[in-house]
């Protein structure tokens, strides 16, 4: 018990690392700020492409969304900051993890937002037509505003994969929350920071996570 | 850049002929995690739900715990925390085996909480009718709640399942052989993006099959809007 207490509590540990996790934190928070709104953006562009009349512009969104959901995003993230380099292309760990994000979050939410199009009735277009809107004014005004509330908890369920998935930028060795925690941990041969991480992602995400439950189980009943 | 010095770059002939071996043991290992998982987790997530289902409080409370934290934590941290935690305690685990071990809890509790979500949407009614037939707890469940709950937590099953299969790439991180781990030592021997290349091919083989009959499961599953 006491070496569990030793090992993964550690109190001064954690004392000691607190300002570099800190630090992580703002980089983690960062990493959010840039890649949920782009991955946002680029999620409704791809579900209004998957709409558009033009069937070579849905094929091929079609295909790389498939492409982007099959790779893992570990992956994608190598393949863009180990494998640009080889063309001359050197991005810095940021840019690499929101260039990777984008290519990933962009096909997750924009599924949903296909989906969340696609469930609002013909009825609506017809009437809005009816009233003289344009395809675009119908689009914006009309069909979106009933398709995000139709997709909403899948849209706050993807954001909170999103959070969690910030984590891997510390594989590149971008200093975000994750990354601290391991450098404290290597340097202290002790498990304590990470574990001071672990809270820290419990208290930003289970407030969502438990507002989910809820959302599924009165969906359920 | 050039097409030539493209190809020479990501898809030079012989350096695809040579990782391909080492690529193909790195799907072996991501496919027996990827199996391994998917089993023990299910497993595990299905009992909990059934074991939730009794309605015991206390045990309950701990379930929903267990579910809550690793449905919140980034499946990176509980991975770091095992690998380099356990050994501090006299515990060492193969990273194959803290890999295995992790996913399987991760998928567990989400598993868990879908199956859960299921088992409430059936109507209570069918309880007290299938019990008062004389039927016990677990034959309830078994042959009237979960055949009617599963309909609907087949979807986010698939889903959930497609993405932490994918998850067994975070292996790398702690050093299973697995497909991008291979690639990534065999870029570094040769200084060459080609065996990158031929790693990421290997994901879409094994992922697009995958994410395709994921895609198939929803539409066949899903619930029909008037």
């Amino acid at each position: 018990m006491d070496l569990i207490a030793q090992q993964f509590f550690n109190l001064d540990i954690m004392r000691q690392a607190w300002p570099l996790i800190l630090k992580g934190l703002t980089m983690t928070l960062l990493i959010c700020a840039a890649v949920i709104p782009l991955g946002l953006v680029g999620g409704l562009l791809v579900a209004l492409a998957s709409q558009a009349k033009s069937a070579v512009l849905r094929r091929s969104v079609s295909a790389a969304i498939t492409l982007f959901r099959a790779l893992p995003p570990l992956v994608l993230l190598i393949l863009i900051y180990a494998g640009l380099p080889f063309a001359g292309i050197r991005l810095s760990p940021f840019a690499a993890v929101c260039l990777a994000f984008l290519l990933n979050n962009a096909s997750f939410y924009g599924e949903i937002f296909r989906a969340g199009i696609e469930s609002v009735g013909r009825g609506q277009w017809e009437a809005a037509r009816s009233t003289g809107l344009r395809p675009t004014a119908i689009m914006t005004h009309v069909v979106l505003p009933q398709a995000v509330r139709n997709v909403l908890p899948d849209l706050v369920s993807n954001t909170i994969e999103v959070v969690k998935l910030t984590s891997l930028a510390s594989v590149v060795a971008l200093p975000e929350l994750l990354h601290s925690a391991e450098m404290a941990r290597s340097v202290t041969y002790n498990s304590s920071p990470v574990v001071l991480a672990a809270g820290i992602y419990l208290l930003l995400l289970w407030p969502f996570v438990r507002l989910m439950s809820r959302l599924e189980h009165r969906v359920a009943q | 850049m050039d097409l030539a010095h493209f190809l020479d770059t990501f898809f030079r002939p012989d350096l695809i002929r040579s990782s391909l071996p080492l690529i193909g043991k790195g799907m072996l290992i991501t496919l027996e995690i990827a199996i391994a998982v998917v089993v023990t987790g299910f497993a595990l997530g299905f009992g909990l739900a059934i074991l939730r289902a009794r309605g015991i409080k206390a045990v309950n409370a701990l379930i929903i715990v267990f579910v809550d934290v690793l449905r919140a934590l980034p499946p990176l941290v509980p991975v770091l925390l095992v690998y380099f935690g356990l050994p501090g305690l006299g515990i060492s685990l193969s990273s194959f085996a803290v890999l295995w071990l992790v996913l399987s809890l991760v998928l567990a509790a989400f598993v868990e909480e879908i199956v859960w979500a299921g088992i409430l949407s059936v109507r209570k009614g069918q309880w007290d009718a299938a019990r008062s037939t004389g039927l016990g707890f677990l034959p309830t469940l078994t042959h009237v709640i979960l055949p009617q709950a599963v309909r609907l937590t087949i979807p986010p099953l698939t889903n959930r399942t497609i993405a932490i299969t994918k998850n067994t790439a975070l292996g790398t991180v702690i050093g299973v052989g697995e497909i991008l781990n291979q690639a990534t030592t065999a870029v570094s021997f040769s200084g060459n993006a080609t065996p990158l290349m031929v790693g990421a091919v290997a994901y879409l083989v094994i992922f697009i099959p995958v994410v395709m009959l994921g895609g198939w499961i929803e539409r066949r599953f899903a619930w029909k809007r008037a």
